[in-house]
């Protein structure tokens, strides 16, 4: 139906669209090779020091090494989470089953400053002192739909036959999920974990609500965005993030496919993954 | 593989796991029950603790939360002409970016859903997608770095001949958005277009209609349902954002005040009661949308 001029249009406006959003993080990218401290376009002489101040910087470290903990726990309480949530719901019928995916959705479907809000009452209510363990807590609220939207899904797609020829021929429920069930899910799994593990790792709107004085990675940039110190440092550690969260999510699509959340869009996957078929 | 473990009679695991088989609601509590309590204590209890506080106050004098019930919060909302000022602006800059968004996500949507060939279409659907990934203050980060003064865009219309600086404004604000959420308009519209049967299509042009005539009168009240869907993303995250406005803004969003409250007043009853009107909006918003009969092809 298209004419030569709209197709040819469209085209353009597609390559234009597509550099509008590829532009700014390449911007990113060339900005941290800057040899100037002022960020004044354009460049004029460059340089791949400010990657060894950033390496070097204490800063830096503390909330490298926070951030990694933080993912890394949040990832392992998702994964638990997540799965025996994926399986109460796949394979029995209950009062209130279809209000399940709702409730777990809900940390990423509801605005971050909200969900920040009720973790910081929460906490403070409970007289929990903010730190590493309250974020923890906080990313693993809302890791543990990402786990178990995978897990889900991949349940649904491999059926119960499986299941029920190994119980018929006399394995007990353990060898049944170690045999059967395990080796169907793996990688969903550990799809589900790689998303979780990116997302805390990039977490900020709850993280402020919740973190105290802790620093994580996402806090490192933010407070130096708002207060301009070190920029230079800033701008590595942008890029370094970049390609962080890049790793783990194109491993998770790869393992995963259509499943993971780079097929379908962050929230976008999350919310259609979890309607059909409830 | 299992026969060696299957032939002993009855170990303890065995027994354990007939038990299991025999009580179902056992295994469902099992499955269920640390999942559900953590959602119970750490997040479902928080909400309805952070809900019920919109309906205290804080005492003017000591500073401490009367857990009694008033509705001062909100008249407070009501009554001071700032906050309404907020909630407008907000609502406002939402509406500008959902509608902006939806104007850049069509032609993109529209050439992966049938102009691409299916190789080029998954690519260009790797590429909508892989920003969102990308750490969201990296991303509001790069345009502070090309809309500041001395900046890129700046030099960019300076070449033209142009002189403005946008800096942190309403417009970098607006930018930004639009910017942030744009895979999340472009990946429903790109859904429904999807679904437009070809023969739709060629009904049309057998009929007569040009190209534009089909999109107005055969796709586009097709894809209506897209649009809106792509556009309650946009429209909502941009209510609930607090960060966008710190960094490349300068007057205060919904999420700001919220913030605020928290952070610098300390008056959580007041934050929980203007974290309701983000709510009541989307909740308007939908309503309206479900008039339209937005859903009904969803």
């Amino acid at each position: 139906m298209e004419s030569r001029g709209v197709s040819l249009a469209i085209r353009v406006g597609t390559g234009l669209v597509l550099a509008f959003l590829y532009v700014p993080l390449l911007i990113v990218v060339i900005y941290s090779f800057n040899n100037s401290v002022s960020q004044t376009w354009p460049i004029t002489s460059f340089t791949t020091r400010y990657y060894s101040f950033a390496w070097h910087d204490s800063d830096v470290r503390t909330a490298l090494a926070t951030s990694l903990t933080v993912a890394l726990f949040a990832t392992l309480l998702a994964f638990f989470l997540g799965s025996l949530a994926a399986f109460a719901v796949h394979r029995f019928r209950f009062f209130g089953r279809n209000t399940v995916s709702f409730v777990l959705v809900l940390p990423i479907a509801l605005p971050g400053i909200l969900t920040g809000i009720a973790l910081n009452t929460a906490f403070n209510n409970y007289a929990i002192p903010f730190g590493v363990l309250t974020i923890i807590l906080g990313h693993t609220t809302f890791c543990i739909v990402v786990v178990y939207n995978n897990v889900l899904a991949r349940l649904r797609r491999t059926g119960g036959s499986q299941v029920e020829a190994s119980m018929d021929l006399g394995a007990d429920g353990w060898q049944t999920f170690r045999y059967i069930t395990w080796p169907a899910i793996r990688t969903a799994v550990i799809a589900g974990m790689l998303l979780a593990f990116a997302l805390s790792f990039d977490e900020i709107v709850v993280t402020n609500f919740t973190s105290g004085t802790e620093l994580t990675i996402p806090k490192f940039i933010y407070n130096n965005l708002r207060q301009p110190r070190n920029r230079p440092v800033v701008n590595v550690v942008a890029v370094v993030v970049l390609l962080v969260m890049i790793i783990p999510v194109y491993i998770a699509q790869q393992l995963a496919g259509a499943e993971a959340g780079t097929a379908a869009g962050r929230r976008a996957a999350l919310r259609s993954e979890t309607e059909p078929g409830l | 593989m299992v026969s060696d473990e299957a032939d002993r009679p009855l170990g303890t695991r065995t027994r354990v796991s007939a038990f299991l088989f025999r009580h179902p609601r056992l295994r469902l509590g099992g499955l269920l029950g640390v999942p559900g309590l953590w959602f119970l204590v750490i997040y479902l209890g928080a909400l309805v603790v952070m809900y019920a506080t919109a309906f205290w106050h804080l005492d003017a004098f000591t500073g401490l939360v009367v857990k009694q019930f008033s509705l001062s919060n909100f008249k407070r909302i009501v009554d001071v002409p700032v906050y309404r000022t907020v909630i407008l602006r907000t609502a406002g800059i939402a509406a500008a970016v959902a509608l902006t968004d939806i104007v850049l996500g069509l032609p993109v949507a529209y050439y992966a859903a049938r102009l691409a060939p299916a190789r080029r279409r998954t690519a260009v659907l790797i590429a909508i997608v892989l920003p969102l990934w990308a750490n969201y203050l990296v991303r509001i980060f790069a345009w502070k770095l090309i809309l500041s003064p001395g900046g890129l865009l700046e030099w960019l219309f300076a070449k033209a001949g142009i002189h403005v600086t946008i800096g942190s404004s309403l417009v970098a604000v607006w930018i930004v958005f639009c910017y942030l959420w744009l895979p999340y308009v472009i990946l429903p519209i790109y859904a429904a277009l999807e679904r437009v049967p070809g023969s739709l299509l060629e009904a049309s042009s057998d009929l007569g209609a040009r190209g534009w005539r089909t999109f107005r009168r055969v796709v586009f009240p097709l894809i209506v349902p897209g649009i809106v869907a792509g556009s309650i993303f946009a429209f909502s995250l941009t209510l609930g954002d607090y960060i966008v406005v710190q960094l490349v803004g300068k007057s205060a969003f919904i999420g700001n005040v919220i913030y605020d409250s928290v952070g610098i007043a300390n008056d959580i009853p007041f934050a929980a009661a203007f974290a309701l009107v983000p709510l009541a909006i989307m909740s308007i918003y939908l309503f309206v949308a479900w008039r339209l009969g937005a859903f009904e092809a969803l």
